[in-house]
């Protein structure tokens, strides 16, 4: 599909890296994909990576926030990672507010994030 | 004080790859005036919302995106206008209590809190014409 995210997987986690500006078919499409990614690997964790996006508005924030929600539902904990400060920015000052979602400043402390949330749940 | 509009741009909003289309000439007009990135961020995300608001609740229309001088500033101006029902209950839109399958509220009170200027026009069956401003010192 035109414009379509890869989904990386590395051992029990997969790497998104949302690289294109997200069209609203697209986003959607997204969030199957990776659901049915999840379903595939049997992945325990994921991490979004949307540190090459300049704008985020509450669509597409919006599937983001439910793609971590479902993959939670799912039994998948996911972290969203690189969000630029005019994103946050924009996203706070509209009364967005990413519930239940788990955030690091970039994908390194994301992984790191995640091997610790994953070690709390397997004890 | 006056406004002088020193170039216009008028662009459809017909489908949902408007929405894409019309929020990267804000975005590129945005940078080309220099704004800095956290007022490029919302004008242009507010812009995606409203956009998809004319696209999804009012049937699609047009957005006229201007570039506007008071004298002493420079402003992005646009204008989303359409011909579908109107927004019959505006004091709840901006409560944000209203909610559609496409959060037409957190959308429309979200954009007024990203720009600087905000103006509502809506009318029961005739359509809405919402229009913001972003400023920036010359």
């Amino acid at each position: 599909m035109q414009g379509s995210i890869p989904i990386l997987r590395i051992g029990k986690t997969l790497i998104t890296t949302v690289h294109v500006e997200l069209r609203d078919d697209v986003a959607q499409a997204f969030q199957s994909d990776v659901l049915a990614t999840i379903e595939k690997t049997g992945a325990s964790g994921l991490v979004m990576d949307i540190s090459a996006l300049d704008t985020v508005d509450t669509y597409v924030a919006r599937i983001l926030a439910e793609t971590g929600r479902m993959a939670k539902l799912m039994g998948t904990t996911s972290v969203l990672v690189g969000m630029r400060p005019e994103v946050a920015s924009t996203l706070v000052q509209m009364g967005y507010t990413m519930d239940g979602v788990l955030t690091a400043l970039n994908l390194e402390s994301g992984l790191r994030l995640l091997g610790q949330q994953l070690v709390t749940v397997a004890k | 004080m006056p406004v002088n509009v020193l170039q216009r741009h008028e662009l459809k909003i017909d489908c949902e790859d408007d929405v894409v289309l019309v929020r990267r000439k804000v975005k590129a007009i945005a940078q080309e005036r220099r704004f800095d990135t956290f007022a490029v961020a919302a004008v242009t995300t507010a812009t995606s919302e409203l956009t998809r608001n004319a696209w999804a609740h009012g049937g699609g229309g047009v957005a006229i995106v201007d570039v506007v001088t008071d004298g002493s500033r420079i402003g992005i101006q646009v204008a989303f206008r359409d011909q579908g029902p109107g927004i019959p209950d505006l004091a709840r839109v901006f409560a944000g209590g209203y909610s559609t399958a496409r959060s037409l509220g957190l959308g429309l009170s979200g954009s007024r809190r990203l720009v600087d200027e905000f103006s509502i026009d809506s009318e029961t069956g005739r359509g809405t014409t919402i229009t913001i401003t972003k400023w920036k010192p010359f």
